[in-house]
């Protein structure tokens, strides 16, 4: 069980969130000349790291704003690394 | 030595001080023909195959861990074919061909049975779906049929009436089947090493090493070990040991949970799923009942599973079975699924020559035979066997996506 960082609400139990996944994935900047190789890298080529990684998670039984959190997928440790404020 | 039961008679006779080993222990060479990476069902069976079906007997399994204790020992043993796309259904279909005749094969007993599962509907779409794939599998010949209520009533007299989402009907697929978990690794381990193949446990992979756009072996805890193909079949870490190859794959690892409750008199003789909650259920041999369901809602190599879930899927277990109310569960435990992006294994060769990859995907017990086997042919003769054409890499960039709905509500 992850008690989730909000940067809105504190840390608050796993199952008010929804997992948005990897964070700062770029989508193909040109989408209608991107061809099959780049979208085949956006889509489909996750980091899917075992480790730390940066990810989005949405509170959507709560406050329902999007922030990003770092999340060890290994032994879950989690740490917050947005600021309410970042965003008024 | 050759199980039987002579070596029984004759071993029961010295009071069984004179078992042989199964297999031996033995320290890597410096180099071998083949290396496999993964010692669970797959990867032992790959080994096997090509030694067996190809003469390629120079061959390395290598286990960060012990033999069949990844998810090969964390799975719930469900066996079935019941698939979508028409190139799933006779992949899935093989594998319970191999499966039938795998402990005679092996000479060790997989205590392969046929256990049937029954589907339990609760809504319109549930039905529809249902009809859908009894449709699809009649054109493939198997025996797939929906259940009015009466006759779902007369062979499971005790489920609730009064269950949240009311069960409007069933369907029922013969030929699904179980075995034993451990047995099939196990199994295929006492065979390779029988034919020349050395299993080196705790032996954990860390780097792929390359020469311009070939392998050339491994770099792993108890050094370097050279060969000029590899084989990947790692099921949950397929992400981490591609990446050592620079390749980054189509899939994410999502954690799976199960439970064990205390043995208890034989009630259940079928495999059952119910469709509402997306769990399934069964009884063990050992009375126990093993009950298992939905992927958790996020990534993660923690092999822990959220407790939401396991609420989640003991829930439908109670709300159809009520008299189940009361019993007590021993384990609880989660293993990883490299789930791919349509839902469907990926058997192919990759971007760098010499590196094969064998991803079991989501459920990916069923298939240990057939996949290990096709592993092997696509190790042997460097071009996929027409069974897995359709499972290539490739078809992430072409489109040819082998989306399955088949394969959420059960493993
Ligand atoms: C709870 C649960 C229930 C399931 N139920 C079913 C079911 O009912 N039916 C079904 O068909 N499937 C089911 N599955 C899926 C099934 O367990 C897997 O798809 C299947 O076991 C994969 O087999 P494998 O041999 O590839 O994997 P594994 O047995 O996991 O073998 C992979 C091995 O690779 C090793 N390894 C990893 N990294 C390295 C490295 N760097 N170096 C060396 N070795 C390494 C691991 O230690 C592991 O032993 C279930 C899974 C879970 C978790
Ligand atoms: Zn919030």
């Amino acid at each position: 069980m992850l008690l989730i960082p909000c940067p809105w609400c504190g840390a608050r139990n796993e199952d008010e969130f929804l997992n948005g996944g990897e964070a700062d994935k770029r989508r193909p900047a040109n989408p209608v000349q991107a061809g099959s190789e780049e979208w085949y890298r956006y889509l489909y080529t996750p980091a899917n790291t075992k480790g730390w990684l940066r990810e989005r998670w949405w509170h959507v039984r709560g406050c329902r704003r999007w922030f990003k959190v770092d999340r060890n997928t290994h032994t879950h440790e989690i740490k917050q690394v947005e600021e309410a404020d970042q965003w008024r | 030595m050759s199980y039987s039961i002579f070596s029984l008679v004759r071993n029961a006779i010295d009071y069984h001080q004179n078992w042989q080993k199964a297999w031996r222990n033995p320290d890597p060479k410096r180099e071998y023909d083949v290396i496999i990476i993964g010692g669970g069902g797959h990867g032992l069976g790959a080994a096997w195959y090509l030694a067996r079906d190809h003469g390629i007997t120079n061959v390395a399994v290598l286990e960060k861990g012990w033999l069949g204790g990844g998810n090969t020992a964390r799975n719930t043993m469900t066996i079935r074919d019941n698939y979508i796309r028409s190139a799933s259904v006779p992949f899935h279909r093989e594998s319970m061909k191999l499966w039938r005749g795998l402990s005679r094969d092996l000479n060790y007993n997989v205590m392969l049975h046929e256990r049937g599962m029954i589907t339990f509907l609760q809504s319109g779409s549930g039905v529809s779906h249902a009809r859908r794939m009894a449709d699809t599998m009649s054109v493939f010949d198997s025996e797939y049929i929906m259940l009015p209520l009466d006759e779902l009533r007369r062979r499971v007299p005790f489920f609730s009436d009064t269950a949240r989402m009311p069960i409007i009907g069933a369907v029922y697929h013969r030929k699904i089947a179980m075995a034993r978990h451990d047995a099939v690794a196990w199994g295929y381990a006492r065979a390779a090493d029988k034919r020349g193949v050395d299993i080196i446990q705790n032996c954990e992979v860390t780097g792929i090493l390359r020469e311009g756009n070939r392998v050339t072996g491994v770099d792993t805890s108890r050094g370097v070990i050279k060969a000029k193909k590899i084989g990947m079949a790692v099921a949950g870490h397929g992400s981490v040991v591609a990446e050592m190859a620079g390749i980054r794959l189509p899939l994410e690892t999502w954690p799976l949970q199960a439970l064990v409750s205390t043995p208890v008199k034989p009630v259940l003789n079928e495999i059952f799923v119910v469709d509402g909650f997306h769990n399934y259920f069964m009884q063990s041999d050992k009375g126990e009942l093993v009950v298992g369901g939905v992927t958790d809602p996020y990534p993660s190599y923690a092999q822990r599973g959220s407790p939401q879930v396991t609420e989640h899927v003991i829930e439908g277990l109670v709300d159809v079975f009520p008299v189940f109310k009361r019993m007590k569960f021993m384990r609880q435990w989660a293993g990883m699924l490299d789930i791919t992006y349509d839902n469907s294994p990926i058997i192919s060769g990759t971007s760098l020559e010499g590196f094969y990859i064998d991803v079991a995907g989501s459920g990916g017990f069923k298939t240990t035979p057939v996949a290990a086997k096709m592993h092997a042919d696509l190790i042997a003769n460097d071009r996929p066997h027409p069974l897995i054409e359709e499972f290539g890499l490739n078809r992430f960039q072409t489109g040819r996506l082998l989306v399955e709905g088949g394969v959420d509500a059960n493993r």
